[in-house]
């Protein structure tokens, strides 16, 4: 392999791989990360074995990639030249793949894309109505290269931005440009990347930090995920941009234990850097060296906050500290240190290839660019979704997500995960960005995106973010540690049938004292799905406290059940899964469920093969 | 764990900073689990007080201090999976096995867990088995998918997301 000593190297070794690669101009991206889950990889060693039983292995490439982003389709498939999308792929469909597609240049009808509204097939990728409304930008490359291989990466113009920036700009223009970018940080807060960066830059220090936070906490969210695993390289190259900028020799990625293949790409990844002399002493011949270790979290939640972070990272116990001094003064074993989201830095050398005139002109007015989502829930396509800032909620759910399956009704979406809030139908027509968000009360986040139906009970959501957060609470802070368990307590008591008008007020204090009086971003922002939900389904509160019902059929404490005549067959099995015995008859009888005995635990309705237990 | 492979990690993290919770890590994958005395020998070896290894081993969930059950289900409880309903399912799988979620069975033959979000959120309400996923898992599902693993080797059963 070779290793770059200069600038040129890399541009002369770019041109050598595209005249070699021009023959490949066929090939077959198989999603092989979140597919796997669906049977990729017996699909792809399916299609390798026919590929080869037919002696066109050499002509026909398969290339093994990132998350393509349409996940409900998976396992996924496109074949080039073509742009033909094959979806829900099975081992077996391999050989007519290559039978059809392959060899006689035909589509399989049978595995494209149908829209749900006509049944009409879609044969391009990106003509499907998934892709066509995104902007992919940091995932441009995911689902295209193998991120295994750099070779992939650098034939698609990789590390032209970082040999750019390092040949023609100061780091302080490097800092400028991302700055006039309006590019902001994508980890939740929002903060302006290059104002960081400039911050960082002034420090005077002869060591300084570079710090890639791929923790990734939401808990419904994998945007860093796909990114990491199906384009590392793009993160990498933004870690070296910054650490240019900002004068840092070292760096750490700290990701999620959780994330196997990511690690494992990134472990790749790392050694080819090595290898062509893209990490190390002065790199290209520049006066400019950096090292970049990968720390793996440990399971907690706060470790994505930036100063529990950092103790994780120095081995401790990851427990926030009083903010100042900011990271950027003293971080790392006392050292600046400047932490960035993952997508944040997958942004980086798109915007100094192209230019922050460029990246400007995508979004809204304050917030630049694209944001990437995880789309999930109660919507029909679930997945990985780019939209370009004040791109409208509605346009997102239902042109992209395709709608609400079931025939049910949008209720509300979720925005931020544990730390955001909800927001309801009324705004669906909201453009999506920072100060929008923040103006009813939910935030951007990292970018978890869930949709919930009329089948969502919105009380049981807030209980369910907090049973999250209050299990995560480090116990470091008072208001945190005890606010978010007697918050839960309270929520308890209202899903429970037991609440009262009592609870529900100091429910509603002890989240402002919650808020206002917590050490770190985890407490602050831990009370806003109960504020959000209550500030717009209120009544559904109310419904539970005051009627004991829960609108949404989901509390079990608040529901009846009761046998449904018609549907009985007389089974029995309800009765034996009674653990009060509240169900009488025997089998060949109509069972029958005494309201007075039944616990509501739920299990008859669990067990019976029929569905004939109805909730009420 | 056999001495000499702690000894070996210890030696690989003595004197570096920030080792403590990569030799915790590496020795859990040795052995499966941290015992008091696997702590108390990496306290001595790396220098650290056992307070504070002990701190750090309990403060993060992937840190086991006692023994673990042999295949490790993993029911995802993120949101996702939360609103199309995993905690039927994490409930009926509590009940079968009859135990609560992080704990092994008794017989050691499973480790129940939750986790938030296994990134596969098209697949909700997912489980995890091992290194296999199954998907829109009920009640009514997870009771025929543990029986694959019950008696068979490691690898019982290839993953069936369509069950
Ligand atoms: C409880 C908590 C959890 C967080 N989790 C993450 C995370 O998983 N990933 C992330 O990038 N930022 C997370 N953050 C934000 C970080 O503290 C930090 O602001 C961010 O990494 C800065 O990068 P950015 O400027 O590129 O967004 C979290 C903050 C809090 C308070
Ligand atoms: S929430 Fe369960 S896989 Fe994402």
């Amino acid at each position: 392999m070779a290793r770059f000593k200069t600038f040129k190297d890399i541009a002369k070794y770019r041109e050598k791989l595209n005249k070699e690669r021009d023959s490949e101009a066929t090939a077959i991206r198989v999603c092989m990360t979140g597919c796997r889950a669906k049977g990729a990889d017996a699909f792809s060693e399916s299609l390798k074995a026919e590929l080869k039983k037919r002696g066109l292995e050499k002509k026909f490439k398969v290339i093994e990639t990132g998350c393509h982003g349409f996940c409900s389709m998976s396992p996924v498939a496109v074949v080039e030249p073509g742009n033909i999308f094959y979806g829900n792929l099975k081992p077996e469909d391999a050989e007519e793949i290559v039978e059809e597609t392959v060899v006689n240049g035909r589509t399989v009808e049978r595995l494209l894309f149908a829209d749900p509204a006509t049944q009409e097939k879609i044969v391009k990728e990106k003509e499907i109505p998934f892709y066509s409304h995104q902007k992919r930008l940091v995932l441009k490359n995911c689902g295209v290269v193998d991120p295994r291989e750099i070779d992939d990466y650098i034939c698609r113009g990789g590390y032209a931005a970082f040999s750019k920036a390092l040949e023609t700009m100061k780091p302080e223009e490097v800092v400028e440009e991302i700055l006039k970018s309006g590019l902001r940080g994508r980890g939740g807060a929002g903060f302006p990347t290059g104002l960081k960066w400039r911050f960082a830059n002034k420090e005077r220090s002869d060591k300084k930090f570079l710090v890639c936070n791929a923790d990734e906490g939401d808990p419904g969210a994998f945007m860093d995920r796909a990114v990491l695993e199906g384009d590392p390289h793009a993160v990498l190259e933004g870690m070296l941009i910054g650490a240019y900028a900002i004068g840092a020799d070292e760096g750490y990625i700290y990701v999620r234990a959780e994330y196997p293949i990511a690690i494992a790409h990134l472990n790749i990844a790392l050694k080819q850097m090595e290898e062509l002399g893209l990490l190390g002493r002065n790199i290209l011949g520049a006066k400019f060296s950096f090292d970049l270790h990968i720390k793996e979290g440990a399971g907690a939640f706060v470790c994505g906050e930036e100063t529990a972070l950092m103790a994780s990272i120095e081995g401790k116990r990851g427990t926030p500290r009083v903010r100042p001094p900011f990271p950027i003064q003293s971080g790392l074993w006392g050292h600046p240190t400047c932490i960035n989201n993952v997508e944040t830095l997958a942004n980086v050398a798109a915007i100094i290839e192209n230019g922050s005139d460029w990246y400007a002109s995508m979004g809204t007015e304050k917030s630049k660019g694209t944001k990437v989502f995880a789309l999930a829930g109660m919507i029909r396509n679930t997945g990985l979704v780019e939209a370009p800032m004040g791109m409208t909620l509605r346009e997102i759910i239902f042109e992209v997500g395709g709608g609400i399956p079931n025939g049910k009704k949008f209720k509300a979406a979720l925005t931020g995960g544990p730390s955001g809030g909800c927001i309801p139908e009324q705004f669906l027509d909201l453009p999506i960005d920072y100060d929008s968000l923040a103006k009813v009360g939910a935030i951007m986040g990292s970018g978890g995106l869930i949709i919930m139906d009329e089948s969502t009970c919105v009380v049981d959501i807030a209980k369910y973010f907090m049973t999250f957060t209050q299990s995560e609470s480090c116990g470091k802070c008072v208001p945190c540690r005890m606010g978010t368990k007697r918050m839960l307590e309270l929520l308890e008591r209202i899903t429970d049938g037991k609440g009262t008008m009592e609870d529900l007020a100091l429910l509603e204090e002890t989240a402002d004292i919650v808020k206002d009086t917590s050490l770190c971003g985890l407490g602050q922002t831990a009370p806003n799905p109960v504020i959000t939900t209550l500030k717009y389904f209120r009544d559904e509160y109310l419904a539970h406290i005051e009627q004991k019902k829960c609108p949404a059929l989901k509390c079990k404490a608040l529901l009846t059940y009761t046998v449904a005549e018609d549907k009985c067959k007389k089974c029995h099995k309800c009765a034996e899964s009674c653990p009060a015995n509240a169900i009488s008859g025997q089998k060949k009888e109509i069972h029958k469920i005494d309201q007075a005995k039944c616990v509501k635990c739920g299990m008859c309705h669990t067990v019976c093969p029929f569905d004939a237990i109805e909730l009420s | 764990m056999s001495t000499s492979a702690l000894t070996e990690i210890i030696e690989r993290y003595r004197g570096k900073p920030g080792s403590l919770i990569p030799a915790l890590q590496k020795a859990q994958a040795e052995m499966g689990y941290l015992s008091g005395e696997t702590l108390e020998q990496i306290s001595t070896g790396l220098g650290i007080p056992f307070s504070r290894v002990f701190g750090v081993a309990t403060f993060y969930s992937q840190f086991y201090l006692s023994p673990r059950g042999k295949h490790t289900i993993k029911v995802c409880v993120g949101t996702a999976c939360h609103v199309r309903g995993a905690g039927a399912a994490l409930q009926a799988l509590e009940e079968k096995l009859g135990v609560k979620a992080g704990n092994p069975t008794e017989d050691l033959n499973f480790q129940l867990e939750t986790v938030a979000c296994l990134g596969t959120c098209f697949l909700a309400p997912a489980i995890m088995i091992d290194k296999d996923y199954y998907g829109e898992q009920t009640p009514k599902t997870v009771g025929k998918i543990l029986k694959k693993y019950i008696g068979g080797g490691a690898d019982a059963g290839t993953p069936d997301p369509e069950e």
